[in-house]
Order: structure tokens, then sequence, then C-alpha cells
């Protein structure tokens, strides 16, 4: 470990920009995924476990496909449209009858649902580790000291395309509207005549489909397997209670925040503490807040 | 002389722009009933609020036999003797009459009880003879959740008296109540407070109810304390009278 | 205790003992059986009873498993060296040293369990709801993980356990035993425990919590003291079973989130959460739903699982007790009718 220290601050500084470049690239995807929970947490009141196994499918889609010989950015809008109906079903049959009852529930619907995606997963797949090798050239920088690979940055292109659309698209449409009207209001909205099970229902699928998008990338840019869906679920979950519900750019930075504390971790430390990092950060904001609220006379609810 | 059980001293309490309690004092004496009076939305509940630890307090202190609480919470305080009732009335609805009695038994440090003491011993005892007590002993088998509203008012009200505070703030105890059963109220009220030596402290809008029950009397208005004195001399003041049919 | 009540223990007893004598070829299936329900009811004490809905009890298992493994093997034998040798080096316990070691590694076990329960409320219990479970998920899948990086009790290799002197069915019955003793301890401490006021307390915490803390009940202390038993048994239980399956790994066989940990919790849920006999009702059915589906269905069993768990929560959330108990409400001594009662019956439950 010290060793590792030691490159980073003296033997080979460059070394920095290479982790700080893998960061972005990661918390790029993680983020994604991330606004997608935090969009349905905050309309929906729905804590979405199964987040990370959305993002798996997503990415398993991508690979299916690939070996179909679609190539992944042609894959990318297909897969966010099967990712959605995929998502939609999933709402009506399970999503829309837990949305009333306690917090726990829907939480262990969803986590039940987490359970079920990996098994069809591996039961398809494999546990084998996949990865989808999309040729494309790596540049290499600085005297063969840094790799950046192609497909990185077009995965990085793709996630800032998809979350500008999907920004203007919760400004400027009716449906977006009627999403934010129902998530600060949900009597309100239904009041107004906002038919708030369709905006429900729209926005786990729209849920849905950004995750697959981040699948998409994730394919392209890591590895798949069935049964690394609860750690981007719980990355998720770090950043959306780090940065708080109605904050994107907050959820944008956190995301690249984690990403990075993950590349440095997994340099300094080992691979095996990445997943670690991501609790132990969610762990310390969870303490933080409690500290917080504490001396407000109140609790983390 | 009469010490005060609860001071309160130069409180101010603001939610954003809306200031609730401005520069309030008060002294609640030990062993009296003291009442609290005001029309709507001066800032009543805000002030039980902050003594029982719900929320901080922006400026002043309150002490409770003359130790510093705005910085406690709520349990603790609870803990010190310090009970409240809610306006809404709050009681575990899931659970029987009894029950409910028994889990009220006093957890503060001189408590007779263990955390692993027997449910049908003095326990018992003491929970029936409070149901009884309130006139809810026929009802106790039932789910508390399943009782009327003026049925789950007293039996929160021998619930906090199974705890034995030293002081019971109630926030508009006769609130919802079938106006026939407010007389049995107020009774049990001042038996509370002679017999089980227990100090009131109580937030009321009716006025036959306070100006009946209340030794000394708090009159607050848009957030400030207007009057305070007995209940004769605060019918008659004209500040008071001013407060409640002036609405400014 | 009702003469109900005196049958169905008896009857239990009966089974529970003479089990893998009537037939040896499930004894340990039966054996496994036991560790659900002990699973299943230790969960209900904080998700149940209280409304703490953790998700990370599985962390007390995999640690009694490994603290246990580390004391039997130190008492006799350098553990750094043993776990490097990756099996190389076979320890010649003798009987008693055997035994000592087992027993005594049981204990700190479960010891141990209750010291780190307390150092991961001070963590997780001031927050509530979703925040509580995905709070000790994520210390139940990190503790997976970082106990692969440790060296000393094997890294992600694992850790061979020392060999039981006698032959297979010996063993076997022996195990069961113990998982049997451990799983009728826990219902017996439950028992106990939900017919004091504590069982009181932690009811009304899950009712209403602030109102709880407005009598001044010391919530915390409750939450401590629950996790506290739960993390007892639950770290006795994983010693025994890390000797039972007689090698021990992080993440399959320690810290297996996705299916002990969610087990646990789907048991409870089937049977009806928050009574007595729910679930040790739901881990029985969930354990015969998984034999079954495992011959019937291989592959897919993991499927039908997820399936059931979902469809349980959705659809059917109060369990069967919790059905059983809103049907018959008097077979269970609750008092639902207002006007024609004037003394009601025995006032608690007893399921």
């Amino acid at each position: 470990m010290l060793f590792n220290l030691q490159i980073l601050f003296d033997l080979a500084p460059i070394t920095n920009v290479q982790l700080i470049l893998d960061g972005i690239f990661i918390g790029a995807v993680i983020s994604l995924s991330a606004y997608g929970l935090a969009l349905v947490w905050g309309v929906m009141n729905v804590k979405n476990l199964a987040q990370g196994d959305f993002v798996i499918l997503g990415g398993y889609m991508a690979f299916a496909l690939f070996n179909a010989g679609v190539h992944p950015v042609l894959a990318l809008p297909i897969v966010m449209v099967l990712m959605a109906m995929f998502g939609w079903m999933v709402y009506i049959l399970i999503i829309r009858r837990v949305i009333q009852q306690d917090m726990f529930t829907s939480l262990l619907a969803t986590f039940g649902l987490s359970l079920l995606l990996q098994q069809v997963l591996n039961l398809i797949f494999g546990p084998e580790v996949q990865t989808i090798d999309s040729k494309l050239p790596n540049y290499q920088l600085f005297d063969n000291a840094i790799t950046l690979p192609m497909v990185k940055i077009l995965s990085l292109v793709m996630v800032a395309v998809l979350a500008v659309a999907v920004v203007i698209f919760m400004k400027k449409s009716r449906m977006g509207q009627a999403i934010r009207a129902t998530a600060q209001d949900e009597r309100a909205a239904r009041v107004l005549g906002i038919n708030t099970d369709n905006v429900y229902a729209f926005t786990f699928s729209l849920n849905a489909a950004i995750c697959g998008a981040a699948g998409v990338m994730v394919s392209i840019i890591w590895v798949l397997q069935p049964f690394y869906g609860i750690t981007y679920s719980l990355r998720s979950f770090a950043i959306v209670t780090a940065a708080g519900l109605g904050n994107l750019p907050g959820v944008i930075t956190t995301g690249f925040g984690l990403g990075l504390l993950e590349q440095y971790t997994g340099f300094v430390l080992g691979a095996e503490y990445q997943v670690a990092s991501a609790v132990v950060m969610l762990l310390l904001v969870l303490i933080y807040r409690q500290i917080q609220l504490s001396r407000k006379r109140q609790v983390v609810q | 002389m009469v010490e005060n059980i609860i001071e309160v001293n130069h409180v101010s309490k603001s939610f954003g722009g809306v200031h609730a309690n401005i520069d309030i004092s008060m002294a609640v004496k030990k062993g009296s009933i003291t009442g609290i009076i005001g029309p709507n939305g001066c800032g009543k509940s805000t002030l039980f609020n902050s003594i029982v630890g719900y929320h901080p307090i922006d400026t002043g202190s309150i002490t409770f036999e003359g130790r510093e609480i705005s910085k406690l919470l709520v349990g603790p305080i609870a803990r010190l003797g310090l009970l409240r009732t809610f306006q809404q009335t709050r009681i575990y609805s899931k659970m029987n009459c009894v029950d409910n009695m028994q889990i009220s038994v006093s957890h503060r440090s001189d408590a007779r009880h263990g955390f692993f003491a027997s449910r049908k011993g003095e326990i018992l005892d003491r929970a029936n003879h409070l149901l009884e007590f309130v006139g809810l002993y026929s009802k106790r088998n039932l789910i508390s959740g399943d009782l009327s509203f003026g049925q789950q008012k007293l039996l929160e009200f021998a619930m906090a008296l199974m705890n034995e505070p030293k002081v019971l703030l109630l926030d508009e105890p006769t609130a919802g109540i079938n106006p026939t059963l407010i007389n049995g109220l107020i009774d049990r009220l001042q038996r509370a407070n002679q017999e089980l030596g227990i100090t009131l402290c109580v937030i009321e809008h009716n006025m036959r109810v306070i100006m009946n029950l209340a030794e000394h009397i708090y009159c607050l208005s848009n957030g400030r304390m207007l009057a305070d004195g007995k209940p004769q001399d605060l019918q008659n003041d004209q500040r008071v009278i001013d407060a409640y049919l002036g609405g400014h | 205790m009702t003469g109900r009540s005196y049958l169905l223990y008896a009857v239990i007893l009966v089974l529970g003992v003479f089990g893998p004598i009537m037939f040896p070829n499930y004894t340990q299936q039966m054996a496994l059986l036991w560790v659900m329900v002990l699973m299943a009811s230790t969960w209900d004490l904080l998700g149940g009873q209280m409304g703490y809905n953790s998700l990370g009890n599985i962390t007390f298992f995999g640690c009694g498993m490994y603290i246990s493994a580390v004391v039997q093997i130190s008492m006799f034998y350098n553990v750094a060296d043993y776990t490097s040798a990756f099996g190389a080096i076979k320890p010649e316990f003798t009987d008693e040293q055997y035994f000592t070691g087992l027993f005594l590694g049981i204990l700190a076990a479960g010891i141990g369990s209750v010291f780190i329960s307390y150092l991961f409320g001070l963590i997780v219990f001031g927050l509530r709801g979703p925040y509580f479970a995905i709070g000790t998920l994520g210390i139940a899948i990190a503790a997976g993980q970082l106990t692969g990086t440790i060296d000393y009790i094997g890294g992600g290799s694992g850790i061979s356990m020392p060999f039981f002197p006698g032959d297979i069915e010996v063993r076997a019955g022996f195990f069961y035993l113990l998982c049997f003793i451990l799983a009728a301890l826990t219902h017996i401490v439950l028992r106990w425990i939900y017919s004091t006021q504590f069982g009181l307390a932690i009811n009304a915490i899950r009712d209403d919590e602030d109102k709880a803390e407005a009598m001044g009940i010391p919530t915390l202390k409750y939450k401590q003291i629950g996790w506290a038993i739960t993390a007892f048994f639950m770290g006795c239980i994983g010693a025994v079973f890390g000797n039972m399956v007689g090698f021990i790994e992080p993440v399959e066989v320690a810290f297996p989130v996705p299916t002990f940990g969610i087990f646990m919790v789907a048991m409870a849920l089937l049977g009806g959460k928050g009574t007595l006999w729910g679930p040790v009702l739901g881990a029985v059915l969930f354990h015969i739903i998984k034999e079954a589906t495992w011959t019937y269905l291989l592959g897919w069993q993991w499927v039908a699982l997820g399936l059931i768990l979902i469809i349980n929560i959705v659809y059917f959330q109060e369990g069967i007790m919790g059905w059983l108990q809103r049907k018959y409400p008097e077979f269970f001594g609750i008092t639902v009718d207002v006007s024609t009662r004037e003394d009601g019956k025995e006032a608690k439950a007893d399921g």
C-alpha cells in the first residue's frame, strides 16, 4: 500500500491523471444511475434496490445485441426502449401495489426483484464476467504513461448527451412538468388533473431506460456479471444519500467524486476494497447526517 | 416558598420568517396548575414543543428543577419527569389499552422496574387501577386504535399518569371531547394534581375550563407574552379581551 | 402456557430429537432447517417486533463463523501459518482438544458478535426505515468483501475447519443436535422476553417511536439489547454452521447476503412477522419449498424463491400468522368486539 502511495506522489505522479480520468469515466455512468434512483425516490418515494440490477440487465441486453451483430452505439436506443417497457411492466405488476404501503415494503419488493434479476441473468448468461470489445483504438498519451481508450471517451459523450436530453425533457415537456409537479405535491397534482398513476409509470420506465443506458456504458467500458448489480445499487444509494434528492448538480459531482474515490482506493489499497469504499462513504454520510440532525433535535428518516 | 419547577427565560423561536415565539418568559410553580391561553396561532404549541425538546430554541433558556434543558433531546427530558400529551392524541394504536398502560411505566434511573420486568405483577395492577381512574377499565383489552377519540384522549392521559411524571404539559386536553364528559376530565385533572402531586401546565381554548382549573394563567398573543395573572384578573384584562376579539 | 402449547412443544421436541433417527438421509437438511428457524426468529426480533428491518444480520453469522475458526485453530496452532498453508497443514486434534475448541469457539463467536453488534449499532441506530436497511445491507456486503482481503484468516481462499473425530453419521447427528439445541434455546429466550416489559417496549417502538421517546423509553438501549441478542445467537449458529460445512469462505459461506441474508427476511414475512411462531412457520415452509424446487426445478430454484418473495411482499404482506390472527382472533386470545364484552379474555396474543 505504501508503495502504491509512493507511486502516486513521488515516482510517477502522472498516474494521478490516469486515475482521475478513469474516475470521471466511471463516475459519469454511476451518476446516471444515481440520478434515476433520485428521480424515482423523489417522485414516488420508492427506494429501488434493484437499480444496479437494471443497469446490469441493460448491459446484458447490449451484450446480447452485440453478439447478434449490433454496434453498441446503435444498441443504446434499442436497449433504452426495451428497458422502458420492462420498467413499465415492473411498475404495473409490483411497484404500483407497494407505493401506498410502508417504506420497507417497497425496499424489500425491489430487493426481491433484484434477486430475481440476478438469478435469471445468471441462468441465461452464466456467472463468468463478460464485456463488449468495441475494438476502438486506445490513445496513448505522455509517453505511454496514460491510456485513453476511445471507447471511454465515447461513453462519456453519450452520457453527457443523454443527461442533457433528460434535463431538457424534464424542464420543457408536459410530462416532465407533470413529473416535477407530482414530485412536489402529489395531491395538488391530482387536483390539477394530472394522472399521477401515469406519471409514476412513466417515471419508473424512464428510470429503467436510464439504467439501461448506464448498463450499455458499463458493458463497453467495464465488465458485466450477474451479481454485480448490488454494488451499483449501493453506489447509487451512497450518491443520492450524500447529494440529496432534488439536487442534480450535486448528484453529478458526488457521482464523479465516488468514481474518483473508488479508483484511488482500488489503486492504493487493492481492487477488493473498491466496493467497501462505497459502503464506507455511505456510512460516513449517514453518520454525518445523524450528527447534523441531532443538533436540531431530530433523526434521519 | 414554593419554587418554580419550570422557568422559561426570554425564549425566542422562529421558523424561517415566522416568529413563533418572541422573548417569552414564564414560570410554572411546583405543584400548581398553570394555564396558557391565547388566540389561534399565537405560539402556544411552539412554546410547549420548545420546552419538551421537539426543536431547538433560538435564544433564551429553559430550566427544569433548576437545570438547563434547552439543549436536551425529547427522551432525556421525559426521563427527567417532564411529559406532554399531544393535541392529536398519540397512543400505541396497535396495542390494547392495558399494554399501552404497562409500557408507559417510568424509565427514569430510579425506576423500580428493569428491562425484563414481568407483565403480570405490580405493573399490571397499577395499569388496571389507572384505567379504572379514567373510566376505561371495561375497555382495557380492546385495541386502542379502535377506541373513540375521546376515549383515546383519556387513555393518553392515563398513560401519562402511569409514568409518574413530575410535570405534565397538556396540549388542549378538552378539544374534541363531548361536552358532557368535560367535567369528568377536569375532575380527574384536579385529582391528579392534588392526590398525585403532579404539576400541570395546560394549553386550553375552553375558557370555562381553564378559568376554573388553573391557579395562574399566561396569555400569549402574536408570539409574545401579553399578560399573566390569576383567572379573575385576566378575565377582566382589556388586553386579553382585545387579543381574542380584536384579531390582529 | 395453554394445553395447546404444551402439545405443540411436545410434538416439536419429539420430532426435533428423533428426527435424524427417523429420517437419517435428511439429517443435514433438517439441521439446515433449524438454522433457518433461528435466523428467521432472530431477524423478527428487530424486524417484525421492533420495526427495524435489518438487511445485514448475516454479518453476525459470518463474524461468528470466523471468530470460532480462529479460536479453534489458535488454541493449538498458529493461525497465520495454518491459513497460508492452504490446507497443507492437517491439524491433529485429540478428541478433547477438538471439543473444547469447538465449544469455546461457539461461545467466543456469540460474545464476539454481541460486541460487534454494539459497534455497528453506534453507526446505524440513529437511522430509521430505509436508511437503516440500506446501512445494514452495506455493512454485510462490505464485511464479505473486506474479510476476503485479510490473509490472516485465509483471505479469499477461506479456511479449512478442523476435522470432526468420528464417522460421518455421528458427525451429522452431532451437528444436527447442536443446531436444534441452539434453535430451541433461541425460541425459549425470545418467548420469554416477548412476555416481559421488553416485548411491550419494542412493540411500542415499532408502533410509534417518537411517542415512545416522548414517554421516556430509552429506545436506543432497547435497540442495542435486541440486536445483541440477535447477534449472540446468529454468531453461535454461524460457528456451528462453519464447522458443519467444514470449509469457510467469505462471500459464499460466511456472508451470503443474496441468499441466507435475504432468506431470513423472506421466511419471517411468509410466516407472519411480529409473531412468535410466524418466523418458525415461515422457515419450515420456505425450507420445504426450497428443497422441493431444488429437486424438481433445478436451475430455476433461485428464480422460484425470488418470485415467492416478491409475491409475498406485494400481495400477502401480513404473512400466514398475520392472516390467521385476523381471521380467528379469539383463537389467539385477541379481543376485538367492542359491544358484547364487559371483561375481555387473556389480553395478549400467544401466537
